[in-house]
């Protein structure tokens, strides 16, 4: 199959990007500064994310569209009000996690932003589910830009006035120029910013147009980086079709309503779950000294037995530190825990840590 | 000093009577990205003509370091254990990465000098 590019391919190639493919597309993994300074940058002033490779599905249709949801997604999605945002995910019947995702209540219905290597899958599982009642679009004529980092807010209200009285996890159609653009604020990096939606030949534009107000272009490499330092999860990584929302230390992102009635996909076995435990749990895990210990490195407690596997780990560049996450037995999961790492036939200490490993700077508001 | 010589694996090799540094070279460096972690041999071991010496890993993955030539390691340069990102600075100068004292110096024959391995890293990275 060929491979596929985004919108913003030449401004990437423009700019030096270093290429990879990833979920069939060729996508930026850094530019000539680099995975520590593209990521430092970030932190400190703000950094653009190309990620139109992710799927943008829109659902139409009014409250019967809200109930078969509910039925699907563990949220309580009749008191989400519109303009608002829930972290979510699509599961099996024995709750395991097809895709994790973010779901905002637009006007017209809903918008899913779902996983690049997932998003077909996902609109065939949906496309099922809902029937032929309500239209989908997985709109392929929208890129998705992340702008991230301290300096994201008064960058982007530049440019698109306004956008600054939006509250975390809140997000609204504006307009800028002749253009309709769906604004979030929202990301995957631990820092305050924003996520926009735009028309494929609107995009490379406006991206250069951030690129002036002084925002810089940051690749894949940075973006893992930055998210494992937030201790957020990776579909493919700490999240896949054995593991459930509460196996992955997600259970906050199940609406408390819905606990207690269930009638959600996989609700049975997450219900009795949360009354019972799970043999594994998703955990932060900090390597003693340098070393880095990847994903598939197996985890030993001190007699020696395997109680685990780190699902992601690198170097923090802000941490200034090794960092990993990973699932150990429910038993080792406490923080402080001693564990060890195998890596190159050699056993390492570490400890189990709590999450995440660097400070959210998040603009909290009412949600 | 003798001539900087280069192996197919990116690393360089320089001998002073018996003794040979080696360390990486610029191009294996940029190939990396940023070197967050350096392994090396242990002092008074011995290392076997491209057998792996050492491990460093980038942001993105680990990477084997080999020894181009075989021998005893006599000295290994701690100030890159300490500060990785001083490979990036300073390849192929002040981050070496060890010492070996030599026992076949014809191990030297097979590898290429700067002109050839520029070629070869120009061709293998294309």
């Amino acid at each position: 199959m060929e491979i596929k590019k985004t919108s913003l391919n030449k401004l990437h190639q423009s700019n030096n990007a270093k290429f990879v493919e990833f979920a069939g597309y060729e996508m930026p993994i850094q530019y000539s500064k680099g995975i520590i300074e593209e990521h430092k940058f970030t932190r400190s002033h703000s950094g653009i994310f190309d990620v139109s490779h992710m799927g943008q599905l829109f659902i139409y249709g009014d409250e019967n569209l809200t109930e078969e949801l509910e039925k699907i997604f563990p949220l309580d999605l009749k008191n989400l009000k519109q303009n608002c945002s829930k972290y979510s995910f699509l599961m099996n019947e024995d709750a395991g996690i097809y895709d994790d995702l973010i779901i905002t209540r637009i006007e017209e219905g809903y918008l899913i932003i779902l996983n690049a290597a997932c998003k077909d899958k996902d609109f065939e599982i949906l496309s099922k589910l809902l029937g032929k009642k309500f239209k989908m679009n997985l709109d392929n004529n929208r890129s998705l830009i992340a702008i991230q980092g301290p300096k994201s807010v008064e960058i982007l209200n530049s440019i698109i006035d306004g956008v600054d009285q939006l509250k975390f996890m809140t997000g609204n159609w504006f307009d800028s120029g002749n253009q309709k653009l769906f604004v979030t604020r929202s990301g995957y990096t631990g820092e305050d910013g924003f996520e926009i939606s735009i028309s494929n030949d609107n995009a490379e534009k406006f991206v250069q147009n951030l690129i002036e107000k002084g925002a810089q272009l940051i690749g894949l490499g940075a973006r893992d980086t930055l998210r494992l330092e937030a201790g957020l999860c990776l579909y493919g990584h700490e999240l896949d079709t054995n593991k459930t929302p509460v196996e992955a230390n997600l259970r906050w992102a199940i609406s408390k309503s819905r606990l207690s009635n269930g009638g959600f996909i996989g609700s049975k076995k997450i219900m009795n779950q949360m009354q019972d435990g799970v043999k594994q749990i998703r955990v932060g895990i900090k390597p003693e000294g340098r070393l880095i210990a990847r994903e598939k490195t197996k985890i030993f407690n001190d007699a020696d037995t395997q109680i685990g596997e780190i699902t992601s780990g690198t170097f923090g560049p802000s941490v200034n530190g090794p960092i990993a996450m990973g699932y150990v037995d429910s038993e080792f999961s406490k923080v402080n825990t001693k564990i060890l790492l195998e890596v190159r036939g050699k056993k390492y200490p570490a400890n189990v840590c709590g999450l995440p490993f660097y400070k959210k700077n998040y603009v909290k508001g009412v949600n | 000093m003798s001539e900087v010589k280069f192996s197919k694996e990116h690393e360089w090799i320089t001998l002073e009577g018996d003794v040979a540094t080696i360390g990486i070279t610029k191009h294996a460096t940029e190939m990396l990205g940023d070197i967050v972690f350096a392994e090396l041999p242990e002092k008074g071991s011995n290392v076997e003509k491209d057998g792996t010496a050492g491990v460093v890993e980038s942001t993105k993955a680990a990477s084997d370091v080999y020894t181009p030539v075989s021998g005893e390691v006599v000295d290994t340069n701690q100030a890159i254990v300490d500060d990785p990102s001083k490979i990036n600075e300073d390849p192929e100068g002040s981050a070496w990465f060890f010492k070996l004292k030599m026992k076949d110096q014809s191990e030297m024959d097979g590898l290429m000098n700067k002109e050839e391995y520029d070629k070869f890293a120009k061709e293998s990275a294309s």
